[in-house]
Order: structure tokens, then sequence, then C-alpha cells
């Protein structure tokens, strides 16, 4: 038995056995197979070769037409290496004498061909050794690609652990099977947390080096409760939790009661709480959970989850089945937020240097005209099917939301040609997700019909602190002095243009924050289906009273350590057990 | 058909070695010819039609190669690639043809 400690981000207690999927950009664990798999092992690494072959030859293809005789190089250099009999039959031949996976096989072949440059001690030749990483990578990503659809076909209960979760594995997830996350890095706000919650599963990140530490197969117990992972427990350890997993049961059921019970505070004031989901067929959770619309319908996962972009179709039938379960309540769906965290490096040709401050989101739609217009023309297409707003991710200035506009607008007049119906007076509004769209969101409000403010972009721009990396983890925080300001002045300049307002970041899921956003003017909560219930029982058990009287105090307090504390004390008093 | 065995020892000539680029170039030539194609400096052989190992003898400046061919085009073989790596030094600079060149890497 072996206890991890890490840091709990989604609710729950799961026993699974463990399921160890390989990320892309580390070290893969040296596993054995049995005899009668080998030849299936060796099978996959010829396949990997072709399809990276036939990748590869694409790129090339693309970079035909530009004039760069050493990217054309390094491609052909790759091809040469990909196609390379030897180098091929000494992966096979490690995978058929050392009872060995595909990944570990062509990992470790390349990394022993890698280390022979950099023995060497002329440093240019001694670099080519990335050369070798990267063909490493490249097919390694092959391999793991085929491994993703296994997390698709499962038929038993798994806990998922992971060096780190990328979208693009997420959204493979077969959501009957997986009960549990558990990842080596990450914090409160990676992709991996995110997901846990939307699914309403309990998840575990930070744990280091838990990846190294298990082997699929093993058992282990994920406490998103107490931020603990428990592998291969002894039988005593295994039935306290069974007990105690039964009883958190039994109190999700408590709060479950609070559905048909309105999100009311003790003087009288109504809170509308929506959901932020990204799959259709989380609406209907969402509904169970008693939301009362869809406050950020994320879109990404077209994109994630086939192979090639998706058609105008099939955004249609996504938002059409979406919005068919909520009808008359609305949805606010959210254009593409593609783009650092949430676009894999495999579909870029080159690597930003700096992709959080690069070419993502909204930024990327402006650039990626005829992707855009697609999915303009499916939300439009889609609103006279129900409530539909649009909202825009990332604006940074004025006239990107003009742009964005503009765009939208040349896309309804596209279908007024079309004789395709839909809703002339669509509502449009815009996330505030950047200090300078906070800073002028004045003038920003007198061009669309909300704001919602993403808390989780907007703390890390703020305090230029990576929200992934937790050596900084401290720095980010939504309630840092700096990012409380800023959001103060979003909620005043709405109150003044007389536009709605929300919050749809973490932060409007985070219990121990709800009662600040409320006393700062926020009537709008749109957070994560499964924590409906409990941030509703904090609603109904507050006064709008309390809550002013609340976020009036924290402005005279210089230091996050100090809001944050005041916040749980706060929080604690009225609603014990979310601690 | 005729078999025969031809021998040549060639000097890598351009400054930054037998990399990527040049290791290709040379398994492509190789590539072209009938004859089976052996490489070795002091320690290993390993077979001239194959990038990777041609590229794992990361050979640099100065190094000396023994090219081997066995086959019915053995001759030519040997001839194309000894112009490549003497000759053309794989169209790169030579040493003192770019003045600090060393330094600069």
């Amino acid at each position: 038995m072996e206890i991890k400690k890490g840091i709990a981000v989604s609710p729950g207690i799961a026993i699974a056995k463990c399921l160890v999927i390989d990320s892309e950009d580390y070290r893969i664990p040296r596993r054995s197979v049995g005899s009668n798999q080998l030849s299936g092992e060796v099978q996959r690494v010829r396949d990997a070769f072709k399809a990276a072959i036939r990748e590869l030859s694409l790129m090339r293809g693309e970079y035909k037409r530009i004039d760069r005789s050493d990217i054309r190089d390094i491609f052909a250099v790759h091809l040469r290496f990909l196609r390379d009999k030897s180098l091929r039959s000494r992966i096979t031949s490690m995978i058929e004498n050392h009872s060995v996976t595909a990944e570990y096989a062509v990992s470790a072949t390349l990394r022993e061909i890698a280390s022979s440059f950099t023995k060497v001690k002329d440093t240019y030749i001694s670099e080519r050794a990335t050369d070798i990483y990267d063909i490493e990578r490249r097919v390694l990503r092959q391999l793991l690609g085929s491994k993703r659809e296994d997390v698709r076909s499962l038929t038993e209960e798994v806990a998922i652990a992971a060096k780190e979760l990328s979208p693009t594995q997420t959204a493979g997830f077969d959501k009957k099977f997986v009960k549990a996350l558990a990842a080596d890095v990450g914090g409160r706000t990676s992709h991996a947390a995110i997901v846990a919650r939307s699914m309403g599963i309990p998840a575990v990140v930070a744990l280091e080096d838990l990846t190294e530490t298990v082997s699929g197969g093993d058992t282990i117990i994920v406490d998103g409760n107490r931020g603990i992972v428990i592998v291969n427990p002894d039988n005593e350890t295994l039935s306290k939790y069974e007990a105690y997993s039964v009883e958190f049961v039994e109190m999700e059921h408590k709060l479950d009661t609070l559905r048909e019970k309105p999100a009311t505070t003790r003087d009288g004031e109504h809170i509308t709480l929506l959901g932020n989901i990204e799959f259709p067929d989380e609406a209907e959770m969402a509904l169970e959970k008693g939301c009362e619309g869809i406050g950020l319908y994320r879109t990404e996962f077209l994109y994630l989850e086939s192979d090639h972009e998706p058609t105008e179709e099939e955004h249609y039938q996504a938002y059409a089945r979406t919005i068919s379960f909520f009808r008359d309540k609305p949805v606010i769906v959210r254009t593409l937020d593609l783009g650092a965290d949430k676009f894999t490096q495999s579909k870029r040709f080159s690597r930003e240097p700096n992709p959080f401050l690069g070419l993502r989101s909204i930024r990327f739609c402006l650039q990626n005209l005829v992707m855009f217009k697609t999915q303009l023309h499916a939300i439009l297409r889609a609103s006279v099917l129900g409530d539909v707003s649009i909202m825009f991710p990332l604006i940074t200035n004025l006239q990107e939301l003009m742009q964005a506009k503009m765009i939208l607008r040349d896309v309804m007049e596209d279908m007024d040609d079309e004789g395709i119906d839909y809703n002339r007076d669509i509502r449009v509004g815009i996330m505030i997700e950047t200090p300078s769209s906070a800073l002028t969101a004045y003038s920003l409000a007198q061009d669309v019909e909300f704001f919602s403010i993403g808390t989780n972009d907007l703390t890390q721009y703020t305090l230029a602190a990576d929200r992934g990396n937790e050596q900084i983890s401290t720095l980010y925080s939504p309630v840092d002095p700096a990012v409380l300001r800023l959001i103060r002045t979003v909620i005043q300049d709405a109150h003044k243009a007389r536009i709605p307002i929300s919050v749809c970041g973490e932060m409007a899921s985070e219990p121990e924050y709800i009662m600040l956003l409320l006393g700062m003017g926020i009537r709008t909560l749109s957070l994560t289906p499964p924590m409906i219930p409990e941030v509703k029982q904090i609603i109904r058990s507050v006064t709008a009273e309390d809550c002013s009287r609340i976020a009036r105090k924290t402005i005279g307090m210089n230091t996050e350590r100090q809001i944050s504390s005041f916040l749980r004390d706060a929080t604690r008093r009225i609603l014990p057990e979310a601690f | 058909m005729e078999n025969k065995i031809c021998e040549k020892e060639v000097t890598i000539g351009n400054a930054d070695g037998l990399h990527m680029r040049p290791a290709m170039q040379f398994v492509d030539i190789a590539n072209r010819f009938q004859s089976n194609i052996q490489v070795s400096n002091n320690e290993n052989t390993v077979d001239g039609k194959s990038i990777m190992q041609m590229s794992m003898l990361a050979a640099t400046v100065g190094t000396k190669l023994s090219i081997s061919a066995e086959g019915s085009d053995a001759e030519d073989a040997i001839e194309a690639l000894r112009e490549l790596v003497e000759d053309k030094k794989f169209d790169e600079p030579a040493p003192d043809q770019e003045a600090g060149h060393s330094e600069k890497k």
C-alpha cells in the first residue's frame, strides 16, 4: 500500500482498477507484455511508422510552397529515418527479445540512438539528438493515438492515471467507465480538474510521481475530498473507504434534494445559476442538477474529438442536440477557444514560443475565417431552436470585437442570400478574461449585450502566472487584490452600461468565493453542473446584505492570504460540511 | 553478373561533419546502387544505405571513413560517394572557407 498526496480538484471517492495513460512528452515506463501479445505490438509499430510517414508526407506537401530549404531538409531526413528498415528491425527485435510494449521499444531505441549523438564532443552533431527526439515523439503520438481508442472502448470501470491529461485524451473518455482521474501535475484549473468536475467524478492532481508508482491494473483509491491517492490499499483501508464512499454519496443525495428549490437568498434575492458544459450529453446532467440554462457552452470538443475539421452540419447537430434539452432556457454558445492549453501541439506546424500570449481563441478564429464562419453559420442556424446567444472569448480590444461582429454580420448576409432562417436579434456578448478588456469594459459594453467574466484567464493574465504550473500555484488566485479590483471594475461598468453580467470561470464554482461574488453585485453564476447544489445551498443560507458586507471588508485587505482565509472562515460558518 | 569488391578511404571535409543532412545525401546516393555498401570508422562498421546507422557514426570534420562496396556497380558507387564526401563536401563549407566557424557553434 502506498499513499500519495496531491491537490483535491474534484470531490468524491472512487475505488477502481488503474489505467495509466502515457503522455507524449514524457519517458514511457517499461511495461512487459505476454508472449501472445508480441506480434500485436510489432504490428502496432509497423502501423505507427506507416501513419507517421503519411502524416509527415502531408506536412511536407504543405511546406513545398514555402521557400525554406532547411525545413524541407528536416522533413526529408525524418522521412528517411521512418523508412529505414534497420531502425524498424531494431525496434521490433527489442519487442520480441525483451517482451516490452511498442511504446517502450520505440522510445528506448530512439533514445539510445539519440544518446550516441549526445556523446559526441562536437556540439553541432550532439545537438542533432533533438531530431531523433522529434522522430520519437512523432511515432509515439501515433502509438498513443491508438491507445486513446482503447480509452474510448472500455469495458470495465477504471481510474485514469496520467502524467498530465490533454483535452484530446479526455475528449475520448467513455463516461460510463471512467470513475476518477489522477495526474502527476496540474492545479485546480488544469484541464483534468475541469473535466473531472464536469463529469462529476473525483480527481486529484499534483501527485508528482504517481505514474511511476502505479501499474495498469493496480487497485487505487482516488479521494477527491482529501486530495490523496492510495495505491494497492490493504483490506482495512479498503473497507474504511468503502464506508466513507457510501457516506459521501448520501451527502450528495441530500444536496440533490435542493434541485427543485430556488437559488434565492434568505432576503429574497434570486440568483440565476447556469451550467458550464462542453459535450451535448452533459446537458441532461446539467438540468438534473438544477441549472436554469447554459452560461458557457464550450465548443472545442468538436475539434478535439475527430480527426478532421468539423463540418457545418456536425456543428449544427451538436448544438441542436444541446439546445433541444433546454428549449426556452438560455444557452450561451462560446465560439472556438482553441489554442495554448487547448490546442495540441501536433496540430501546429511550429511551436509558438509563448502560446498563452499567442495565436489562440478569437485571435485564431479571426485569422481562420473559413473555420470561424462555418461555426457562426451553424450557431445561427441553430438559433431558431431555442434561446441562443453567441459569446466571443478572449477579446483584447474594441477593434477585435468589431471585427468579430462584422464577420457575424457577413455570415448573416450570406444566410439571407441562402434563404436560411435564423434569429436576427441573437444576443452577442463577450468574455472578459484579459486585463485590457476589463480595463476598457465600459467602452466594450456599448457594443455588446452581455459580459461574462472568465476568471481563469483573467487571473493568469493579471498575475502573469501560468495556471498549470504548480511551482507558482501560490501566486495564482482569483481573490488576489489585483484580480478582485479588475472584477469590481467590470461589474460596475456593466451595471453602468445596463448590460447583464455573469461569472463563468472556476471561481463561480468555489464555495468560498460565492458570497464575495454576490456581494460585489453578481446575480448570475455559470458553473460546472455537479457543483450547483452546493453553491445553491450557500446562496440559500445567506442574505444579500451579509454578502455585501463581506465584499466590502475584502476591499481593505491587501494580501491574497488575508482575503482567502477571511472568505474561508465566512463560508465555513455557513456551510461547515463543504470543508 | 560480375561481383566486385572496392574500397576507399575518405576524409570528412565539411565543417559540420556528418550530421543529418549529409547523412541523408550519403544514403540517397548509396541507395542508387545495387551493391552492398559498408562504411566504417575505427570502431564500427555500418550499412551505408541506412540513415540511422550512418548518422550514428557521428563523424566530425577530419574523420577518416572507409567505404567498401560489393556488387556489380561497386566501382561507380565508391566514386560517387567519394565525390560527395571529398569534392562536393556535401555542398557545405569546409572549415577553412568560413573563418571562426567552429567558435560560432
